[in-house]
């Protein structure tokens, strides 16, 4: 255990950096000094060398968020061009160094930062395949949500998805005159898809595929190959997934062996992509409330929390602005944290599926899963989607009781004080859950026999790859946004980080065991705090039509698979809009796999599985 | 590692083994039986062992707050002044707030002038789009959209039937006081009386002389009505509303007015639309 202080003398202020940064390069580095904005703009042909700078001797050494936006027809950012945002962090704590490049959107290019921090491979990635941004000297330039050959930047403003309808929401087909269709009839090929006639169908070039084999050495002639001993080997390349019950959801991985050995391995994702983002940002601020439930679908109500933050940082811009009540802080502590356990209890019961203990441990686990998932649903209306947190405020504070009523058929009905629920809950269950998970698992031989050493990530790989959560912790960073950042009401509250030093797939478990203990701690400081808040309000002041002053915001919480971040522009030509502008979720679970191929590369085939179960993805967040 | 950390997980699963099975001894083997009443306890925080709920033998039933799809509020089908009457004013903020836009209003206009009649001509959600985000039900300023309990609507058929319209999304408003009796009395509190709004506000201005614009509006209804019209979608010539968003409180100002005065026929005819209509949903049940 460490306890994290944040050492925010003046020295390492950003506002010290920024003056440093500015100092350093006058020419390439400006303040953005657009309303709402913050940060630093620096020149693209500079960037990598202030990047480096940032890094090496700035000591930022976390790149947590890297994002494009697109500035098209905006006319408050005077021309139409494309802009990579980052926000970089020491792990020492403290606040985000902001910067930004701007690029041309005909021939979008910057320089690729994946040599600074490796973490920006994945995110680099993904701003080409969305943004079409083309980043000059990285490693592995292709498109990584959508396919090899889809035709163009689905996130730019000029591009309209299948059965587009207007910009934003509300539509005006809904109200008065709301004469209903379903949008699949809008289909011109009707239900069966029809070709012109003067297309060859045999000539048309399907490149997804093998463009994913690239780098694989496929068709290499065997004798070309040798072992580590210098012995002609045969290599195989073998796909795993995506319809493979132990990856978790329709994720897949490529990889090279060498017998039972991974020699390369390469991730391929985005099956479950739905543009979540071009979504958002046709939805009104509000809107995106309830489809931040269907990221990271295990952690709702962490999900709702870093987009409230967000969105509540862009409200505080206005003249007039309420806080959330003392109460409504208390509310989202608890509900993140009981949120935290079910993460983890999950994480690692499904952890234990992957290395073949099959699904007795899960059952165990999520048994108490099941008895917070309940607290939910009696408080927020829903067990997974719960939609409970809104701008300034919640759905609705506890009911008294948790009672249910009978409706349908053979219902069965259930009556408990809320306060006793979770009081038990909380002081009795849980802990008694924690300490089973405990004794059954963390000195059970083949659990150590299976993870101890294996999955390795070294402490600086897990910083430069932009390891997020126990993946993190676990290789012996004590990086914790709850306290390198404090948010909410976390800075009054006594909690430790969890940290383990090994590297391995069992410090993660450690990690994850030690983090719902403290969970459980954090849990009972605020049981008293639910009694003398009683009465307060938490009714949320934003109404359905609210509008969100011009700015960029990004609000970052601590959630069960890591940071969990939320970039959020609202821009127009008034003081405030109703859309957000740009959205975007910095995603632990696709930024944590950015290191896979790393952890992974020398294990064996079966090890993998488990590998991936300790980084604990969702593929509703990694694909979004 | 000498194989004792196994031996104690070991130990353990076998006390789970054990364990799933003092309920049934407790329960004397009928522990799952209809007639034993042993829910609460074991669904409760002291529950141990088994606590598998046998969906459909049984089923937990649903806290107030639960939310499936919406269903629009009616008035009691014995309603003495209203019976079946919406309660929906057709203001549009639940289309305007719901996330994926599931939700289609067709306003009613009075078709002499051209202005809009606070009641919904017909009124569409799209279930498999709706998210069951709860929202439409938390921003209707006249509680007039709820969230239903029933979740038992799988069907065989996707494209024909999961478009629910007036008919299928209209239920009493006893209904909603019997699913979420808390819930009702604290709304009922906030509107200041059990009846809907509208209502209360007329029943405060005294009623007693007709609206006789409104009964007007009504009677060339009726008149048009005699032909069927399908309400679904048929392309209708609307006129755009000169006023943008007519509050729906305001347009039934004019001082003195009752909003709403049905004649006898009317009211029964309302009444026993609305049992053919509860039968029918009924029967379906079945
Ligand atoms: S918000 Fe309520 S009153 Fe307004 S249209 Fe929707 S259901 Fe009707
Ligand atoms: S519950 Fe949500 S998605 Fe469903 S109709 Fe209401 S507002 Fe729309």
């Amino acid at each position: 255990m460490v306890d994290m202080t944040v050492p925010n003398s003046p020295a390492t202020s950003i506002e010290d950096a920024i003056a440093d940064l500015k100092a350093k390069f006058p020419d390439a580095v400006s303040d953005d000094k657009r309303e709402g904005y913050s940060g630093v703009i620096v020149s693209k042909d500079k960037l990598l060398e202030v990047a480096r700078y940032i890094h090496d001797t700035l000591g930022f050494d976390y790149l947590s968020s890297a994002t494009a936006v697109d500035y098209l027809g905006e006319g408050n950012h005077s021309n139409d061009h494309l802009e990579m945002v980052y926000h970089a962090y020491r792990t020492t704590g403290g606040k985000a160094l902001v910067f930004k490049a701007q690029t041309d959107r005909e021939k979008a290019e910057l320089p690729s930062l994946v040599s600074v921090w490796k973490g920006a491979d994945f995110q680099e990635r993904e701003a080409w395949d969305l943004f079409g941004i083309r980043f000059q000297g990285h490693p592995n330039l292709k498109r990584i949500l959508m396919w090899e050959g889809f035709h163009g930047f689905p996130m730019r403003k000029d591009w309209h998805e299948a059965y587009y309808e207007q910009d934003h929401k509300p539509f005006d087909s809904r109200w008065p005159s709301g004469h209903v269709y379903r949008a699949e009839e809008r289909n011109i090929f009707g239900k069966n898809v029809k070709y012109p006639a003067d297309i060859d169908l045999s000539k048309l070039t399907d490149i997804s595929e093998s463009s994913m084999y690239e780098g694989f050495g496929m068709g290499v002639e065997y004798t070309q190959v040798r072992d580590g001993e210098g012995m002609a080997t045969d290599q195989l390349i073998v796909n795993m997934g995506p319809h493979h019950p132990s990856t978790h959801g329709v994720f897949r991985m490529i990889m090279r062996l060498d017998g039972e050995t991974v020699t390369h391995l390469e991730p391929v994702m985005g099956y479950l992509h739905r543009n979540h983002e071009k979504i958002g940002e046709r939805n009104t601020f509000l809107q995106n409330i309830p489809f931040t439930d269907r990221l990271d679908y295990i952690s709702s109500m962490g999900n709702n929390h870093g987009y409230v933050l967000a969105v509540e940082q862009l409200l505080a811009l206005a003249p007039k602005y309420t806080p959330p009540t003392y109460r409504t802080e208390v509310l989202r502590v608890l509900m993140v944290e009981l949120t935290r356990i079910v993460n983890h209890l999950w994480a690692i019961g499904f952890w234990l599926n992957d290395l073949g203990a099959f699904f007795t441990p899960v059952l165990y686990f999520i048994q108490e899963r099941e008895r917070i998932l309940d607290f939910f649903e009696a408080v927020a209306g829903s067990r997974m989607m719960c939609n409970y947190m809104r701008f300034g405020g919640v759905f609705a504070d506890l009911p008294e009781r948790i009672r249910t009523v009978a409706n349908l058929m053979n219902d069965r009905v259930r009556d408990f004080n809320t306060m006793q629920f979770l009081t038990e809950m909380i002081n009795e269950r849980i802990p008694r859950t924690i300490d089973e998970l405990d004794e059954y698992l963390t000195n059970s031989d083949i659990v150590r026999v299976r993870s101890e050493g294996v999955g390795y990530l070294s402490r600086e790989d897990a910083i430069n790859y932009s390891a997020a959560g126990p993946l993190l912790r676990g290789s012996g960073v004590a990086y914790d946004i709850r306290r390198a950042e404090p948010y909410s009401i976390y800075d009054e509250l006594d909690f430790d980080v969890a940290v383990q030093y090994e590297g391995d797939m069992y410090a993660r478990y450690l990690v994850r065991l030690q983090e719902m203990r403290e969970s459980v701690r954090i849990l009972k400081q605020i049981l008293p705090r639910l009694e003398y808040t009683a009465g307060e309000s938490v009714a949320s002041p934003f109404a359905y039509s609210g509008k969100v002053p011009i700015g960029e915001a990004y609000g970052r919480v601590e959630n069960g698979k890591g940071e969990l971040g939320y970039y959020v522009v609202s821009a127009g030509d008034k003081k405030a809009a109703a859309n957000p502008w740009r959205y975007h979720v910095r995603a632990p679970s696709f930024i944590n796999l950015t290191p896979l191929g790393v952890m992974a590369k020398g294990g064996k085939v079966a090890d993998l599985v488990a590998i991936l179960g300790s980084i604990d993805i969702v593929l509703g967040e990694t694909d979004r | 590692m000498n194989g004792i950390g196994f031996i104690k997980g070991m130990l353990l699963t076998l006390r789970h083994f054990v364990e799933s099975y003092v309920d049934d001894v407790r329960y004397g083997f009928k522990k799952y039986s209809p007639n034993v009443d042993n829910f609460q306890q074991r669904q409760g925080t002291q529950a141990a062992g088994v606590f598998t709920v046998q969906y459909p033998d049984e089923k937990v039933a649903m806290p107030e707050r639960f939310r499936f799809v919406p269903f629009l509020v009616v008035e009691d089908y014995d309603h003495p002044e209203r019976p079946g009457k919406d309660w929906c004013t057709s203001c549009g903020i639940c289309a305007k707030v719901c996330p994926p836009q599931c939700i289609w209003i067709v306003r009613s206009n009075d078709p002499a002038t051209g202005r809009p009649v606070p009641e919904p001509e017909a009124f569409f959600i799209d279930i498999d789009i709706c998210m069951n985000c709860g929202f439409c039900a938390e921003y209707c300023p006249f509680d007039a959209i709820k969230m239903d309990h029933d979740y038992e609507l799988a069907s065989y058929d996707r494209t024909t039937s999961h478009i629910f319209d007036k008919d299928k999304l209209s239920k009493e408003f006893k209904y909603w006081k019997t699913i979420a009796p808390n819930r009702a009395i604290d709304e009922a509190q906030a509107r200041g009386g059990w009846e809907h709004k509208d209502a209360q506000k007329a029943a405060r201005r005294g009623g007693g002389a007709a609206d006789s614009k409104r009964e007007e509006v009504r009677a060339r209804k009726e008149e048009e009505q005699k032909q069927p019209v399908a309400s679904a979608p048929v392309a209708q010539e609307t006129k755009p509303a000169a006023a943008e968003t007519p509050a729906p409180a305001a347009a039934t100002s004019g001082g003195g007015e009752k909003p709403w005065t049905d004649s006898e026929e009317e009211r029964e005819r309302r009444k026993q639309a609305a049992l053919a209509r509860k039968a029918a949903r009924a029967s379906k049940r079945e």
